[in-house]
């Protein structure tokens, strides 16, 4: 036993799941060519454009307000859900009333909807004539066509992904847990903060990463809301479709180019965080 | 001293406990022995305060608890799939108690770690202390909820089947350290558990509990030669039951026969195998099945052979 595993490489031990080989190959070849491919065209296109073009485009000033927008909503967003999200799921895992089922279904809406639909209903709820909007119009809070706008298009997109990931880790934590550090004379508000929370950190890490990455990308939602003006509330995927409007195909490649990059490198770091994480519970 | 008075619980429309009265000296090792549904682990749960009675009290040292919380009660509580937490390591696991302290009672951070090393010496798991729950064996495990509980400094130890979830082998060392520990602590300590060998062996006294009552509380030894109720009689220890001479249940244990020539009751033997120092003969007397024990020395019964034997030592129910 031990030599084969010593002459097969130190990664490829015997195992008792079969099929590595056809699984791994299979699963490399399906995201080479449903993920790889296509992204690679962009980096190519990106690449025949030379580096001071691209410099010039995909960091124009424009560009770069669209690029702080875009992860700066995303990420405010993605920070909402989180509190807002771990709380729906704490209510969904922890009590029982009537109706949960209901209100479980409605959570997975935003999934469901067309991201159009979500964004000119929203548009018409916070418009300064709006139902909500005509309430905070005169106490000087303009929520459409503001980033706060775009913000809150992007909390309605990524609800669900932090309630989904946080969801079966909190019911997986058991009340005994919590029982435990009464014991020990724990108070609810320590408990929370020292027990349940960094229990459920990674899930909840993971229900962030996908909601901001959800919102860096959407598009469809945010138009509506955002009110497109260059350099205020112009959302990059905006910006993109708007050079592939005017033909600019390099430029659409470069700003593309330059969001895959930050995107890839800030979910990359997340999951990195969360290696670290499992490797100390020895899980 | 803890006395519990007269405590009835309902869950529901299914009545948990139904008035119990329970009295526990300073230092005593209880034993809460009792089948699944027998109200055992509510008992418990409400002594330490993690379950609230219907009506009754719970008096420590003379102070009534009844409505106290579970964390101003100081007792010590080790649940029976340990409870740890799993993303601290096992010394912060230990000092979770002392951590949580009001910054005014919080020793400093430089004695809490003296104090959680102490404790993981005391259970054996020293230079353990940087590992994580999920690093450890059960065994290991459940020391640790040990020295998390004891780090409190309770009043009174609380253990819902402690053992219930580990190995034969593991059980029986870890049985027989705990006893040692309540030895050398004297601390006063409850144990709710459905293995009678469990009760018998650790507890000072045991309190046998079924359908939300006690049916008997005493020392093993007690509940063993003398239960008060058939229920007892059969539960702890092997019993054979055969009906009385004037009505009733006559309850006798397998080793409390001898063999007679004549007179006795008659017993067709069905198998027997060696068991310890005895021919284990299982058979069938009248209409009912019993189990004796005849000394080894003898030779073996034959399957098909009739037996006469008498009861030494009986019950009469």
């Amino acid at each position: 036993m031990s030599s084969t595993s010593l002459t097969a490489g130190r990664w490829r031990r015997p195992s008792v799941l079969p099929g590595f080989g056809l699984t791994f190959g299979f699963s490399l070849a399906w995201l080479t060519l449903i993920v790889l491919i296509p992204l690679a065209t962009i980096f190519l296109k990106a690449a025949g454009m030379g580096w001071s073009q691209f410099v010039d485009v995909g960091f124009s000033p424009r560009a770069i307000a669209a690029y702080r927008l875009s992860f700066g909503t995303a990420a405010a967003a993605g920070l909402v859900n989180a509190v807002f999200g771990l709380l729906v799921a704490w209510v969904l895992v922890r009590y029982s009333f009537p109706g949960q089922r209901v209100i479980s279904a409605l959570v997975d809406l935003p999934f469901a909807l067309p991201t159009a639909v979500a964004g000119i209903a929203l548009t018409a709820l916070y418009a300064p004539t709006g139902w909500v909007g005509q309430y905070l119009d005169p106490l000087g809070i303009k929520v459409a066509f503001t980033p706060i706008g775009i913000t809150i298009a992007l909390v309605f997109i990524g609800l669900p992904f932090v309630v989904r990931s946080v969801e079966p880790v909190l019911a997986d934590l058991g009340k005994d847990v919590e029982e435990a550090a009464a014991t020990l004379g724990a108070t609810r508000s320590q408990t929370f903060s020292r027990v349940i929370l960094p229990a459920i950190g990674p899930a909840l890490l993971t229900g962030f990463a996908m909601a901001f990455a959800r919102g860096v990308g959407e598009y469809g939602s945010v138009i509506f809301i955002s009110g497109n003006m260059p350099g205020k509330t112009e959302i990059a995927p905006l910006l993109i479709v708007t050079q592939l409007e005017q033909y600019a195909y390099e430029g659409a490649t470069a700003i593309a180019t330059v969001m895959m990059l930050a995107s890839f490198s800030i979910l990359l770091l997340i999951n990195l965080i969360q290696a670290q994480g499992r490797k100390r519970m020895g899980a | 001293m803890i006395r519990v008075q007269n405590i009835t619980k309902r869950f529901g429309d299914y009545a948990a406990l139904h008035g119990i009265d329970l009295e526990i000296q300073d230092g005593e090792f209880i034993a809460l022995l009792g089948p699944s549904g027998s109200g055992k682990t509510t008992l418990l749960r409400i002594i330490a305060g993690l379950e609230f009675q219907d009506s009754g009290e719970v008096f420590f040292n003379g102070e009534d608890v009844s409505q106290r919380k579970v964390a101003d009660r100081q007792v010590g509580f080790v649940f029976q799939q340990y409870a740890l937490f799993r993303h601290m390591t096992v010394a912060e696991n230990v000092a979770f108690g002392l951590s949580v302290k009001s910054r005014r009672e919080r020793p400093s951070k430089a004695e809490i770690r003296a104090r959680a090393d102490e404790l993981l010496r005391l259970v054996q798991l020293e230079g353990l202390g940087k590992r994580y729950p999920g690093q450890l064996s059960g065994g290991q495990r459940q020391r640790v909820a040990l020295a998390r509980a004891l780090a409190i400094e309770p009043k009174l130890l609380l253990l819902d089947e402690p053992f219930g979830a580990l190995d034969a082998k593991v059980r029986k060392d870890l049985r027989r350290w705990l006893r040692d520990l309540h030895k050398q602590m004297g601390l006063t300590s409850i144990f709710v558990t459905h293995d009678q060998e469990e009760a018998l062996e650790l507890a000072d006294r045991v309190v046998v509990m079924d359908h939300g009552r006690i049916e008997q509380i005493g020392r093993p030894e007690e509940i063993y030669m003398d239960p008060a109720t058939p229920f007892v009689s059969h539960f702890v220890g092997e019993t054979n039951r055969l009906a009385g001479p004037s009505g009733g249940e006559i309850h006798f244990r397998p080793h409390d026969v001898e063999l007679v020539a004549e007179g006795g009751q008659a017993v067709l033997v069905d198998n027997v195998f060696r068991k310890g120092g005895f021919w284990r003969v299982e058979g069938v007397a009248g209409d009912a099945l019993v189990e004796i024990d005849v000394d080894a020395a003898l030779p073996a019964p034959a399957v098909g052979e009739t037996l006469r034997f008498a009861p030494t030592r009986q019950r009469q129910f």
